[in-house]
């Protein structure tokens, strides 16, 4: 099953971005391919876990950015890519949350079911492909976002203890 | 005071090795297979993974218990049999069986193997567990979340083996073992599949006023506000309308989590030799908040101080907790 989301006005998108032109996402596209690459160089069993879902495409919806993501964790064929909320491309499966929430479940550091049960984490589509990414990525060991950080050199990392720092306060926006 | 055991999920790799650094006395896990009860995408060991992580937690000290806790049926009977040889070889310490046949392979093949009755078999009564004793050398029974503590501490007297007892997660207050709602719905069985509400039949619909409709297969079970909390796609958890009943309402039980911090001291003077930590489904990030407020309680309790206990309720189904039967019969 896939779906499609060309014209869904997601309501906790950012008020703006509506009416904003589309982001130049070029500058971005080359570091989340690099990104994948390394995470895929680094744990190469995470893959395994995925079984029949490693061609699935997966959006994951960040509230609060003006962009999103599509995920393809197709060993064969790595891809990730951001786009623009106005061209979101077909899915199997659509994971939407806070920035930061979807950083800590990357990190190992926040709990899909808890995310889940506050609402905080929204899941639509093939819920199976879904839990497989989740447990996945959750049997990675260490930090896939200090790892990522670690790209961009002390600039990278200071980001990353800045996004962890405004997760820890209360109420962030993000 | 007798120290209990601290018994904890592990559903990955990773999750055993958060388990282990966290404090915990015994670790449970299972393979990628139908054997064992949380066979869900994903999640669980390969032979290669259980052979790494036994050797890595007994390394630290830490037990392995293999959860081979399902009901094989006629013509499946092998499966089991080989998770149970690939656990001896890889030197689990303990095996969790609910099934007869499976226990008494166990019993027959390496008798110097512990046995543990998983929850799955559902028993609850002094007949009941001394007949899991006598005839296939179980040595702890995983009580069923149904028993006041009174209750436990009368079994206890009466019976020839530990207790384990559920301390946190999921408060499953079906017949364990027996239930067969998702096979109902979906053909695939709990017990025999060891998969309760299959991800590949649960759907979640977001409508425009951003409530959320969960369904399995073809049945709605619940439909949450923007602003509720919500719990697993499960029919036991399920909110229905009924006859006589003007508004949707639990017909089973609601979602909410087991949480027994405060009944600690009484459970280990009523005599429990082990609290277990459900969750093997949950993420290494429930199992380091989970196991090391347990750790943290279980440790001061046995030192005399008063136990700190952390605040869980974020991990906890619903976002709400209970002392269930554990406190009272009248807990709903």
């Amino acid at each position: 099953m896939q779906m499609s989301h060309p014209s869904d006005p997601n309501p906790a998108r950012p008020g703006l971005s509506r009416f904003l032109p589309p982001m130049p996402l070029f500058l971005l596209q080359p570091i989340l391919k690099r990104v994948v690459a390394r995470v895929a160089r680094e744990n190469p069993s995470l893959f395994n876990r995925l079984g029949p879902h490693k061609t699935a495409r997966f959006v994951i919806d960040p509230l609060g950015l003006p962009f999103g993501l599509l995920l393809i964790p197709n060993p064969e064929a790595l891809t990730f890519r951001a786009f623009n909320r106005r061209d979101e491309p077909a899915s199997d499966a659509r994971i939407g949350g806070k920035f930061l929430d979807l950083l800590g479940l990357m990190d190992g550091g926040a709990d899909g079911d808890a995310l889940f049960f506050s609402r905080d984490l929204d899941v639509s589509g093939n819920t199976e492909a879904v839990v497989c990414l989740r447990n996945a990525l959750d049997d990675v060991e260490g930090s896939i976002a200090e790892s990522v950080a670690g790209m961009f050199g002390p600039p990278g990392r200071a980001a990353l203890a800045g996004l962890r720092r405004l997760a820890a306060k209360k109420g962030d926006p993000a | 005071m007798k120290r209990p055991e601290l018994v904890c999920p592990a559903g990955t790799p990773a999750a055993l090795r958060t388990a282990v650094e966290a404090g915990a006395d015994a670790v449970y896990c299972g393979f990628q297979n139908a054997t064992n009860a949380r066979n869900f995408p994903g999640l669980n060991f390969t032979p290669e993974e259980m052979q790494a992580s036994v050797a890595h937690a007994h390394d630290h000290g830490t037990k392995v218990l293999l959860a081979v806790n399902t009901f094989p049926t006629a013509g499946r009977f092998n499966l089991w049999r080989e998770a149970v040889d690939m656990g001896a070889r890889f030197g689990v310490d303990a095996f969790i069986v609910a099934d007869i046949g499976v226990a008494d392979y166990v019993k027959r093949t390496y008798p110097d193997i512990r046995l543990h009755l998983s929850v799955q078999a559902a028993a609850s009564s002094p007949e009941a567990i001394r007949y899991y004793a006598r005839e296939f050398g179980v040595k702890r029974v995983v009580l069923p979340r149904i028993l006041t503590v009174p209750e436990i501490k009368q079994l206890a007297r009466e019976i020839p083996c530990e207790i384990e007892t559920f301390i946190f997660g999921n408060h499953g207050l079906m017949v364990e073992g027996r239930c067969s709602l998702t096979n109902y719905v979906t053909g695939l069985s709990t017990n025999m599949d060891g998969v309760c509400s299959p991800a590949a039949d649960v759907h979640y619909d977001k409508q425009a006023d951003g409530s959320v409709t969960t369904r399995l297969a073809d049945f709605t079970i619940d439909s949450f506000a923007p602003d509720e909390q919500a719990g697993y796609p499960t029919i036991c958890k399920g909110r229905y309308n009924a006859p006589n009943r003007p508004d949707a309402y639990y017909a089973f039980e609601e979602p909410i989590s087991l949480n027994l911090s405060g009944l600690l001291p009484a459970l280990i003077e009523a005599g429990v030799d082990a609290f277990k930590i459900e969750g093997r489904q949950r993420s290494r990030a429930y199992v380091k908040s989970a196991v090391s407020a347990f750790r943290k309680a279980v440790d001061s309790i046995l030192a005399g101080q008063e136990p700190e206990l952390a605040d869980l309720i974020a991990l906890t189904e619903g976002q709400k907790q209970t002392e269930g039967a554990f406190k009272t019969k009248k807990w709903r």
